[in-house]
């Protein structure tokens, strides 16, 4: 049983965490301009490092989505971080 | 054997039976030791080529002694009797054996042993078909034999823990690094399998600072006890996870068995180490022993396994044994192998009679064999930690060079490969960080001296390995021979290491042979993964209380008490229990006509149903309405304020996640009505979406499902049901026209009616605080006793909908139904901005024939409901193929008639079209027609 951090709660087991996607994944939009590659590059290709990776996940008890760096050999948690303090596109 | 109790040990009797016979044990029995004082030397038959077998080990190593134990009636299977304490009135029952272990009617299969080499089964019964042998074979395999009444309480407790220090291992060396680290203040936690503490201490003849072995152990407990920290006996620690989770079983005489899960600042594992055998002919016969457990059962329950015995040894260990053994009363001759001795067979006949050594036969009843010692690195190497090939005692040891992933691990005493007892206090004490002087062994030290005696291949007899699977030497050979040389290939070739003891004294010989077989070095041949857990543990251990509604609670309504006073009979709808049907209020006991019977009342006059597990996520914000755009298929900001639109969610691969109708409160407030199952999955996509594409601060989402109670009012009067309630709302269709909503008051509560539809009749959803429901209920039903009217259960309502051809998602649509699989085409066609799954409505896939669609199937008059799940099947070129399935069937009372909704290909092309369906066998046909099979032009919504 891993020990995970929210930003907001603290350490919690991780049975209250979801995984939401790999870092830094931007939706690509508009639809009319998205070749079916990059589409489909979007929807189910994952880059699945072996050791350091940067993710995102959804504390579900709270419901904010961070991002949690992590080792995917050895399993150790080495930063959690609010994303807040990121920049945002805001969709108007 | 000769196994018999000495003088003096004079415990309390127990009463137990074996194989149907009564016998004594004594108060602090294990089921092997008592089976030992009465003599018993087969105690059950082997895996597979049923051979007697008998108690081999003394504890959690024992490969052959495994029993079926009733109490109180319920049986447990596959018990270790090693392990296992005795009760007064148990009954142990041999496995693999019948009519009992020492007369088995499989015997004779040892006969053909040489026509059942490793990988038999898959080489034999593979043509014409496994499945033609399998029920023979499988009556044959496997060991106890489960009790499907025994169902345990869910009565395991979980405990969540931390320490500074856990100890793993109450022996020596671990009580010296316990009270070492106690004494430097720390807070340590000490786990030991065993009753009692002390681990060799309880057989072995030592002096430390002093006073006998047994009684240093007893006064390190109690300094640690008397200073408040935990020691937990009986306590397996049988698992390290992730992020230094160490997990304890811990065995219970009342109140049922607990797991404790503890997460240490730091780990001292002193497991000990745990003796092999030696490989020789026949070396599985009933009364050949592990050395050290022959002094085990000697001194913890004053047994004498026998009266003349040869003890066969490559090691300086094993004469404590002889001395122990000798002092007893018996005989005993050693055979040194390193000296030369050769062990060349065994005479058995229902026991042992000689011992056959380099050609001479010594007479003898019982045969103790040591080949060594295996450090117990189990737990270290769960963490990861790496082994070395230690060459002067012929073992492998931790690598304590190599980092592992978890805390703070260290290894000390026989399990670090510190085989003196001097040696595994030093260190165990060092580890705990103690100051000055450790504990001094003032007499008794043994040293250890071995000499490596693996296996030798090549020889003519067999000579077994493992005795739990039946692998000898010679399907070690095989395997290799068939180039499975990896040891973890020929573990799973030859099951070498497997099931319940998990190869604790066979996987060293095991690899060793292999090793010598290859020509490769036993460090090169290396270990097959540890993996916990160290030894069985029950599931209801590691399920504890989580069991039934403790797991998976079923969400329950506010009303189901006066739901069920009104006879309603309750099912599970999306993890919610809802009313399926009142059969009561008919007086109607058969559940399929008193559905019929509801259904058709509330298209008669008005039907009351709960509606309550509905979704109510509000949606507030400047962003709100660029958030509910973004969200859904359908453009939802068009709206006015106080309507509600219908419209799809899909998922980013464009298929339909769930429907649902929006709300709009004002142009900053929406209100996402899901289905019932999806609430919680919706308020997490919403949740997902606002955060990764919104600003949170300008968009705010609030699932208040659970705050409102919603009660549905349906059919042709439900205004005038509703018009009784006094809500102040102007209930006349041009002031709340079909999909609208406006506020109100119930009873001086808040309340809202909403008009949207699930059963295409006139229908008011009425929501109000859940402290109102009740009270709205009885006024419903009042109003609804005038009028005629009846309450409505959900397999009703689900009858009802599909009259309309009204879908439910999950169920008329699978994973692959896009909205324009049903028709709905107008927002992929003219959408200009973006929401969720976009772009996959325009792909190749979306796009292309044959696309399985939502449609309804009408059957000829006079036939049957079509079953769902029933498949339309297709001919091409000769071959069936399915061309769709039924995914909804019903009988509706109000067409007389069956109504079906199904997914086909192609299917919203085909209208009028004659299909064929098959179902369990057999044929159907049918015709494609539009999905609404009732009021098609929806006048009945105004109604």
């Amino acid at each position: 049983m891993q020990i995970f951090t929210c930003p907001f709660c603290g350490p919690r087991d991780e049975t209250e965490f979801h995984f939401g996607a790999e870092a830094g994944k931007v939706r690509p939009e508009p639809a009319e301009t998205i070749s079916a590659e990059d589409w489909s590059q979007y929807l189910y290709s994952k880059a699945n490092p072996k050791g350091s990776t940067r993710e995102i996940w959804v504390h579900t008890t709270c419901g904010e989505f961070f991002a949690m760096e992590r080792d995917t050999v050895s399993h150790e948690v080495t930063a959690s971080d609010s994303l807040r303090r990121e920049t945002k596109r805001v969709k108007k | 054997m000769n196994a018999r109790r000495l003088p003096g040990f004079n415990s309390a009797t127990i009463r137990f039976s074996f194989d149907g016979r009564s016998l004594e044990g004594r108060q602090g029995d294990t089921i092997a030791s008592a089976l030992l004082a009465n003599n018993f030397a087969i105690i059950g038959r082997s895996f597979k080529y049923h051979r007697p077998r008998g108690i081999f080990g003394s504890w959690s190593e024992e490969p052959n002694a495994i029993v079926d134990v009733t109490i109180d009636g319920k049986t447990t299977p596959n018990l270790r009797a090693t392990t296992e304490r005795l009760v007064d009135g148990m009954e142990v029952r041999s496995v693999n054996s019948a009519p009992s272990a020492a007369r088995d009617r499989s015997a004779l299969l040892d006969r053909f042993a040489r026509f059942l080499p490793a990988g038999f089964y898959y080489k034999t019964f593979i043509l014409p078909d496994w499945h033609l042998f399998e029920p023979r074979i499988r009556a044959m395999a496997g060991l106890g034999r489960v009790d499907p009444t025994n169902e345990p309480a869910a009565d395991c407790a979980v405990f969540h823990q931390s320490c500074d220090l856990l100890v793993i291992g109450a022996g020596p060396a671990g009580l010296a690094a316990a009270c070492a680290a106690a004494d430097a203040g720390r807070k340590v936690m000490l786990v030991d399998e065993r009753a009692e503490a002390g681990g060799t201490l309880g057989w072995c003849d030592v002096e430390i600072d002093g006073m006998g072995g047994a009684d240093w152990g007893q006064l390190q407990l109690s300094r640690l006890r008397a200073a408040g920290h935990q020691v937990l006996l009986n306590s397996t620690a049988f698992g390290t996870y992730d992020h230094d989770l160490v997990s304890v079983w811990q065995r219970r005489e009342t109140g049922g068995d607990a797991l404790w899960q503890l997460r240490p600042g730091e780990i001292i594992l002193a497991a000990g180490a745990i003796e092999r055998p030696l490989v020789f002919a026949d070396n599985d016969r009933p009364g050949v022993m592990l050395a050290e457990a022959a002094l085990f059962y000697l001194r913890q329950h004053g047994i004498l396994v026998g009266s003349e015995i040869v003890l066969a040894t490559n090691n300086d260990r094993s004469l404590l044994v002889a001395r122990a053994l000798r002092d007893a009363g018996a005989t005993v001759t050693i055979a040194d192998l390193r000296q030369g001795a050769r062990i060349e067979g065994v005479g058995w006949h229902g026991g042992i009679e000689h011992v056959l050594v380099n050609g001479r036969k010594i007479a003898a009843d019982c045969l103790l064999v040591s080949g060594g010692y295996t450090p117990s690195v189990h737990l270290f190497c769960q963490a990861k930690g790496k082994l070395r090939l230690d060459e002067t005692i012929a073992a492998f040891v931790p690598d304590n060079a190599v980092n592992r992933t978890m805390s703070p691990m260290r290894i000390v005493g026989a399990a670090n490969g510190e085989m003196d007892i001097d040696a595994a206090i030093a260190s165990g004490f060092s580890a705990g960080g103690g100051k000055g002087k450790a504990p001094a062994v003032t007499e008794g030290i043994q040293r250890y001296h071995v000499g490596a005696a693996w296996p030798e291949p090549g020889g003519k007899t067999r000579a077994w390995i493992d005795l739990q699977n039946d692998v000898t030497l010679k399907d070690v050979e095989l395997a290799a021979r068939e180039n499975f040389r990896s040891v973890e290939h020929l573990k799973r070739y030859t099951t070498l290491g497997m099931a319940t003891d998990q190869g604790k004294t066979s996987n060293m010989n095991g690899l060793a042979a292999m090793a010598a077989i290859t020509g490769r070095g036993i460090a090169e041949t290396g270990t097959t993964t540890y993996r916990p857990p160290f030894v069985p543990v029950p599931f209801t251990v590691i399920a504890g209380r989580r069991r039934g509604e403790l797991m998976n609670p079923v969400r329950r309504l506010t009303l189901e008490n006066e739901h069920k006073a009104a006879g309603a009979v309750f099912r599970e709808y999306g993890g919610w229990l809802r009313p399926a049907h009142y059969g009561a209020q008919f007086g109607i006991e058969d559940w399929a006509e008193a559905i019929q019977a509801e259904a058709l009342r509330a298209r008669q006059t008005v039907g009351i149903l709960d509606g309550s597990p509905l979704g109510k996520i509000e949606v507030m914000g400047p962003l709100a309405s660029a958030l509910m755009d973004f969200n859904s298929y359908q453009t939802i900001s068009t709206l006015k304020p106080g309507r509600i639109r219908y419209g799809f969610m899909l998922t980013e691969a464009g298929v339909i996640y769930d429907d649902g109708v929006v709300s709009k409160v004002s142009d900053e407030h929406f209100i996402v009505s899901c289905s019932s199952g999806h609430v919680q999955g919706v308020y997490m996509r919403l949740e997902e979406w606002r955060q990764d594409q919104f600003d949170p601060d300008q968009v705010y989402i609030h699932n208040s499902t659970p705050q409102w109670a919603t009660l549905t009012a349906t059919g042709p009067a439900s205004r005038e049901l509703v018009a009784g309630l006094g809500l102040g709302i102007d209930l006349d269709d041009p002031a709340l026209p079909h999909m609208s909503f406006r506020e109100g008051q119930f009873a001086g509560a808040a309340a809202r009616v909403a008009r949207v539809s699930f059963t295409g009749d006139r229908s008011y959803e009425v929501s109000v605080p859940q402290s109102m429901a009740a009270a709205l209920l009885s006024a419903m039903r009042e109003g609804a006793a005038k009028l005629g009217g009846c309450l409505l259960g959900s397999e009703a309502l689900l009858l009802l909908r599909a009259e309309k051809g009204y879908i439910i998602a999950g169920k008329d649509t699978d994973g692959t139904t896009m909205p324009h699989d049903l028709g709905i085409t107008g927002p992929r066609d003219k959408r200009q901005n973006e929401y969720v799954g976009k772009r996959s409505l325009f792909t190749e896939n979306a796009m292309r024939e044959g696309r399985l669609q939502a449609v309804g199937l009408t059957v000829d008059a006079g036939k049957a409901a079509l079953p769902t799940g029933a498949h339309l099947i297709e001919t091409v070129s000769g071959k069936h193929r399915s061309a769709g399935f039924v995914t909804s069937s019903y009988w509706s009372p109000v067409l007389g008639r069956p109504i079906a909704l199904a997914l086909v290909e192609n299917g919203l092309s085909r209208l009028g079209q004659s299909v064929e369906l098959y179902h369990l066998g057999k044929s159907k046909t049918a015709r494609i027609s539009p999905v609404c099979a009732f009021d098609p032009e929806g006048k009945r919504l105004n109604g």
